[in-house]
């Protein structure tokens, strides 16, 4: 149980994806600018990114390493996580209309999320069982959304604020994000 | 509505460079910006990716139906990924491991994605050709700038070579997650103040 726990508070706080990993940060900078989106893709994020972590350890495990290809992996997740987000997205708009008018326009774009792709990846590289992926899968969709709702916070703030020409936008943006990056440094000593 | 061949190539260096003109594929900007020979390398791996992408989009542009095109590209780009992925790993070992997860990430770059849907689908071979050097190239200079600023400030060091002399503390902020945010920041308003393309 301990060992979940140290597991769940590093891919949170201090491996956060977005802060430490540098995974996922168009979306971190695209949908910052208002709470509702960032929520939104937030939640979009756990839900897809618990079931691709699943997925691919899967998939790894039983169909890659079984047939010694291990060289195709790049291709076979791209196109796992592909078709995972249209089913999920096919799922959702059938049965449980509510939630699908939430997360809308944000399913899609998860395909092209690198933290998707490189969570699954990472769990492959650090040899995790599969209870493991998919404890550190959701901890690490659960840091993106926290990291992602706290900026947007900022956000919001900032543009209200005079900001300096040149420095508007993405690029103040990404100031704000060093400075939320530095916060998170402070985790390090946390585990 | 024709534009030259040469002129195609040279917007991807200045009035369309990524990733300070088209904010697009930051993650690895971040990430690999460390030194000059990871940036460098990231680079060059992604032109390579591009230009390849960008013929083979360009050839079967007609040939793809247009509702599953996403998935033909991203397939077509996945595979060229996996060439580079290999490639580097024969010949370029120690690059290939200070990259680590993102050469197999170049897949969801959305520099690549996206000049495949905005050019190689609508244009014949040769301007996607000049179009995906001039991005790539354009790419590629940007993270050498990037890495040069994060090497020189972050470790004292530019290639490897001591610039700053012995008396230089380095300034261990610009090559943690931190710097990477901030220095990309202040280059984006940089270019901002530079000029409106």
């Amino acid at each position: 149980m301990g060992e979940y726990l140290v597991l769940i508070i590093s891919c949170i706080f201090i491996n956060n994806i977005l802060l430490a990993q540098y995974l996922g940060n168009c979306p971190f900078l695209g949908t910052s600018k208002k709470m509702e989106t960032a929520v939104g893709m937030a939640a979009a994020v756990v839900f897809v990114l618990t079931l691709a972590g699943g997925l691919t350890w899967a998939i790894d495990v039983y169909f890659l390493k079984k047939l010694e290809i291990e060289f195709l992996r790049t291709i076979a997740f791209i196109l796992v996580i592909a078709s995972l987000v249209q089913f999920v997205e096919m799922f959702l708009k059938k049965s449980i209309p509510a939630l699908y008018a939430g997360l809308g326009i944000f399913l899609p774009l998860i395909t092209t999320n690198c933290a998707v792709m490189g969570v699954c990846l990472i769990n492959i590289q650090e040899k995790y069982t599969f209870l493991q992926s998919l404890v550190t899968s959701s901890a690490y969709a659960a840091g993106f959304g926290l990291a992602l709702i706290l900026f947007t916070g900022i956000r919001e703030r900032i543009i209200i604020g005079r900001v300096p020409k040149p420095l508007q936008d993405t690029s103040i943006g990404l100031v704000t994000a060093g400075m939320l990056a530095l916060t998170f440094l402070a985790f390090k000593g946390l585990v | 509505m024709a534009k030259s061949i040469a002129q195609e190539f040279v917007k991807g260096l200045w009035t369309e460079i990524p990733p300070f003109r088209l904010v697009l594929g930051i993650c690895p900007t971040l990430a690999v910006t460390t030194s000059v020979v990871n940036g460098v390398g990231m680079g060059i791996g992604v032109t390579f990716v591009l230009v390849c992408s960008n013929i083979l989009i360009a050839m079967l542009r007609n040939v793809i139906p247009s509702k599953i095109r996403i998935a033909c590209y991203i397939i077509i780009i996945a595979t060229f990924v996996t060439v580079v992925e290999l490639l580097s790993q024969a010949f370029a070992y120690p690059l290939y491991m200070s990259l680590g997860i993102f050469i197999p990430l170049i897949v969801v770059n959305c520099i690549l994605l996206g000049r495949a849907e905005a050019f190689a689908s609508k244009n014949p071979i040769l301007p996607s050709i000049a179009d995906g050097l001039g991005i790539g190239i354009g790419y590629t200079l940007a993270l050498g700038v990037l890495g040069a600023l994060r090497e020189s400030l972050g470790n004292g060091t530019l290639l490897g070579y001591p610039v700053f002399g012995p008396a230089f503390e380095p300034f261990t902020f610009m090559v943690q997650a931190p710097g990477a945010f901030v220095s990309l920041g202040l280059m984006l308003a940089i270019m901002n103040m530079l000029g409106n393309r």
